[in-house]
């Protein structure tokens, strides 16, 4: 991947997590009976670093849980490569609970429906929302997410790499193009 | 663990990781098993035939319940009264399948080399659920989670006893392989008339005739059935002698490791191969052993079936 631009540096992509935490406990009227689910692999610190800062302001962190969408593919018959089914790790009930579904990038919508298809089998949630770092365009369901980071048009042929700290060593959001020769 | 797995025959060339692989999906099917709802959609579409020439309840109903957890439709088909010869009508009912479209047989034959007979025939994937004396991985897959789960302790720190008519039993031989392959010692151990040498070619495996010594720091102690056609055929004398000599006992276990776990393949005679209270008591994993057997063969699917190609 040939980089193109960087979307967000890291103090951008830190004020970014900071204004989708106060979103959702000023739409959501605080933290009480709130959780959020991060989707494996990056949408798990970005639930993490939500449920810290929404601590830092309210008076209680909401619970984080992880979840893997797999089993919930709608291409399993078509991947060449063999996805490796990772735990869901979701420690609280579901049912009654305000869900913040977090995750890195929105792009064709395909692993929020699969999410939310994954979240309704786990209980009955009172409401389910959706919060992304980027979100790229392009959807292919009628998906749509309620806090957004960035907003950022693209065209397919390009990648919209989010780097996390806890995973990369870094943070940042870069846009590249795939299999181009570096310039 | 490139090319693509399309079919669980038995483990002669399986390599570590794949079988960690499976473990690990085992994991997470289990967690779906105990989810108010216990299905997940990952094989929707995908049709599960289930051949059983031979009579089983736990391994049939286990497979059919782990392909319709993962959404799969299942076709169950049990020994008919045909008359045509084994060979010719397992070859017609393949055929009749796979016209009908069948993604994954699991089958189950008294003759060794069945589903690899059944693997030649078809494209679609194939599980061998136990054919003659020679293999039954799945069984010895959900022997091996069920005791990593109970006692967390490494293969490569494990040494496992197989007690009872080893030469007959394709669970015995399919648990020393995989035991072994993954690391552990695996000792097997019965009367010498029901003890197959070359069972101790492979490396890591060891035959003994008397339990005392092939019990000695063992971690996990697998009783095997013993099966009444035996005494018919001359090989041990009586049940009454055969206990006396193998019965699992709890006192029997006194050499073990303290903490040495018990499991069976099932079904149990009780008092025969072991000891009704031990079969109870507090080392027995054989209700784990069931238990595992739905998430062990939802993952030996799901990493048969999923990906391209496979329909």
């Amino acid at each position: 991947m040939t980089v193109k631009a960087i979307l967000l540096d890291a103090r951008e992509l830190d004020r970014a997590l900071t204004r989708i935490a106060h979103e959702i406990v000023e739409s959501n009227k605080g933290a009480e009976n709130l959780a959020l689910v991060g989707v494996h692999t990056r949408g798990v610190p970005i639930a993490e670093r939500l449920a810290d800062r929404i601590a830092s302001f309210e008076s209680l962190r909401p619970p984080v849980g992880k979840l893997d969408i797999t089993l919930y593919r709608d291409d399993l018959t078509e991947i060449a490569l063999q996805p490796v089914v990772k735990k869901t790790e979701v420690a609280f009930d579901v049912s009654g609970m305000r869900l913040v579904l977090c995750d890195d990038v929105l792009y064709t919508g395909r692993t929020a429906r699969a999410a939310l298809d994954a979240l309704v089998d786990m209980g009955r949630p009172a409401a389910i929302q959706y919060a992304v770092l980027v979100d790229r365009g392009h959807r292919e369901l009628p998906i749509r997410a309620d806090y957004v980071g960035k907003n950022v048009p693209t065209r397919r042929d390009e990648v919209v790499k989010v780097r996390l700290e806890e995973i990369d060593g870094e943070d940042g959001v870069v846009l590249g193009v795939r299999g181009e020769a570096p310039t | 663990m490139s090319e693509r797995f399309r079919r669980l025959l038995d483990f002669s060339g399986m390599d570590v990781d794949r079988i960690l692989a499976i473990l690990a999906t085992t994991d997470v099917m289990a967690q779906v098993l105990q989810r108010p709802v216990k299905r997940v959609p990952a094989l929707q579409g995908f049709t599960v035939a289930t051949l059983f020439f031979e009579d089983s309840t736990r391994t049939r109903l286990s497979f059919e319940r782990a392909a319709r957890a993962q959404s799969a439709d299942v076709m169950a088909f049990a020994r008919g009264g045909t008359s045509l010869s084994k060979g010719e009508s397992l070859r017609d009912t393949v055929a009749t399948l796979d016209a009908l479209q069948v993604d994954a047989y699991v089958v189950r034959h008294p003759a060794a080399g069945a589903a690899h007979q059944v693997a030649s025939w078809t494209d679609a994937a194939v599980i061998n659920a136990g054919d003659g004396r020679r293999a039954h991985p799945t069984q010895a897959l959900l022997d091996a989670y069920a005791y990593r789960e109970a006692t967390g302790r490494p293969f490569e720190e494990t040494r496992l006893t197989i007690v009872g008519d080893v030469a007959h039993s394709r669970v015995a031989r399919s648990d020393a392989e995989l035991w072994q392959r993954l690391g552990a010692e695996v000792v097997l151990c019965g009367p010498p008339t029901l003890l197959p040498p070359d069972l101790a070619a492979l490396p890591g495996v060891r035959l003994e005739t008397r339990l005392e010594p092939a019990l000695d720091g063992a971690h996990a102690v697998m009783a095997l059935r013993l099966q009444h056609e035996r005494m018919d055929t001359g090989r041990i004398h009586s049940t009454a002698a055969y206990a006396e000599r193998y019965q699992l006992t709890e006192a029997r276990l006194a050499g073990a490791h303290p903490d040495a776990v018990v499991l069976h393949p099932g079904p149990m005679n009780r008092d025969v191969e072991i000891e009704g209270a031990l079969a109870d008591g507090p080392r027995s994993l054989i209700t784990r052993q069931v238990a595992a057997g739905v998430p062990v063969r939802m993952a030996v699917l799901y990493h048969l079936l999923v990906g391209k190609g496979s329909r």
